[in-house]
């Protein structure tokens, strides 16, 4: 039988071929033992970490020693900057404690909503980009930004679904939607997918990725939930490519109009 | 001396490297970022990067986040 179907390459992003189209968070685990194996399970390859204090009087070991730095990009984020400058200072320590020059790019002032700040946001990717880093940046739902940031040389857009551990799946969908119609780079859509059938959605919508943490972390058991993931990103990105069927009002009956029995 | 270090005041016997600060605080210099005054300490530069009486330091490491 001929297939229609697209055939699906790796998701490419600067150039690097990565073999999962999602990404994971490494927050909120309970334990570094029970991080490891929902990262392995998921099938990611770029997971996102933070950058805090050591606490001088427990300085214990980075999560690198629970992390294959060899199997998995680290992809440090500026969490906790409430402005450009405080990013930039952010991804300048990330090198220098031995990342890979790649950041999520994370701006957000608001404690209460996480939302980012887009201004803040350009303006610090202006800065990162002409350093050599590469950087993803996590916005607002917004096509304008998402074009500005490309323009400015950014390898991804990061439109949130809805807020940060929210668990409210993809809220923004017709502005995602316009976002990957105009996108030249990789659209991954981060933020408040809280099971798997919101990235499903998300893929199927035709984000070439997607970010989850919380879901995963705080879920009763995060290794069968990076599973459920994995499966819900693969299912999205299959249905995507193999082509949906228009939303429509009426009914288009499935089974034959002719030949009843009356 | 008295230093700041991740914004807590300390004495120390100074001035001391960078290196010897971590050494003495039990920190592996492979896994942070140092910041001596807002100016980012290399890791060849760890070695020979003095402390001194007054010096705002940041020690900063990876940790688990989304």
């Amino acid at each position: 039988m001929k297939t229609k179907m697209k055939a699906d390459g790796p998701l490419i992003i600067a150039g690097r071929a990565f073999g999962s189209r999602l990404l994971l968070g490494t927050g909120k685990f309970s334990s570094p033992g029970v991080m490891k194996s929902a990262l392995k399970a998921s099938g990611t390859e770029i997971v996102t970490v933070a950058l805090r204090r050591v606490e001088l009087d427990n300085a214990q070991d980075s999560i690198l020693s629970a992390v294959d730095a060899s199997r998995y990009l680290l992809l440090p984020n500026t969490s906790g900057a409430r402005n450009a400058e405080e990013a930039v200072r952010l991804a300048r320590l990330a090198r220098a404690a031995g990342c890979e020059p790649w950041v999520k790019l994370e701006i957000t002032p608001d404690p209460h909503y996480l939302l980012p700040d887009p201004i803040e946001t350009l303006k610090a990717a202006e800065i990162l980009v002409r350093e050599g880093f590469t950087v993803l940046p996590y916005i607002n739902a917004d096509p304008v930004l998402a074009k500005r940031l490309e323009e400015a040389g950014t390898a991804t857009v990061m439109p949130l679904g809805s807020p940060i551990g929210s668990n409210r799946g993809v809220k923004t969908r017709e502005l995602i939607e316009i976002i990957i119609e105009k996108s030249n780079v990789p659209v991954v859509v981060d933020a408040g997918l809280g099971a798997p059938s919101h990235a499903a959605e998300a893929m199927e919508m035709g984000a070439d990725a997607v970010l989850v943490n919380t879901a995963v972390a705080v879920a009763g058991d995060p290794i069968a939930m990076a599973r459920a993931f994995k499966k819900g990103v693969e299912a999205g990105r299959e249905a995507f490519l193999a082509g949906l069927g228009s939303p429509r009002k009426a009914a288009e009956a499935s089974s034959p109009l002719t030949g009843f029995l009356r | 001396m008295e230093i700041q270090v991740n914004g807590e005041k300390r004495q120390w016997d100074g001035p001391v490297t960078v290196l010897a600060l971590l050494e003495a605080l039990g920190i592996r210099p492979a896994t942070v970022a140092v910041e001596r005054n807002l100016r980012i300490v290399l890791k060849e530069e760890m070695a020979r990067e003095m402390i001194h009486e007054g010096d705002t330091i940041e020690i900063i490491r990876m940790v688990g986040g989304g």
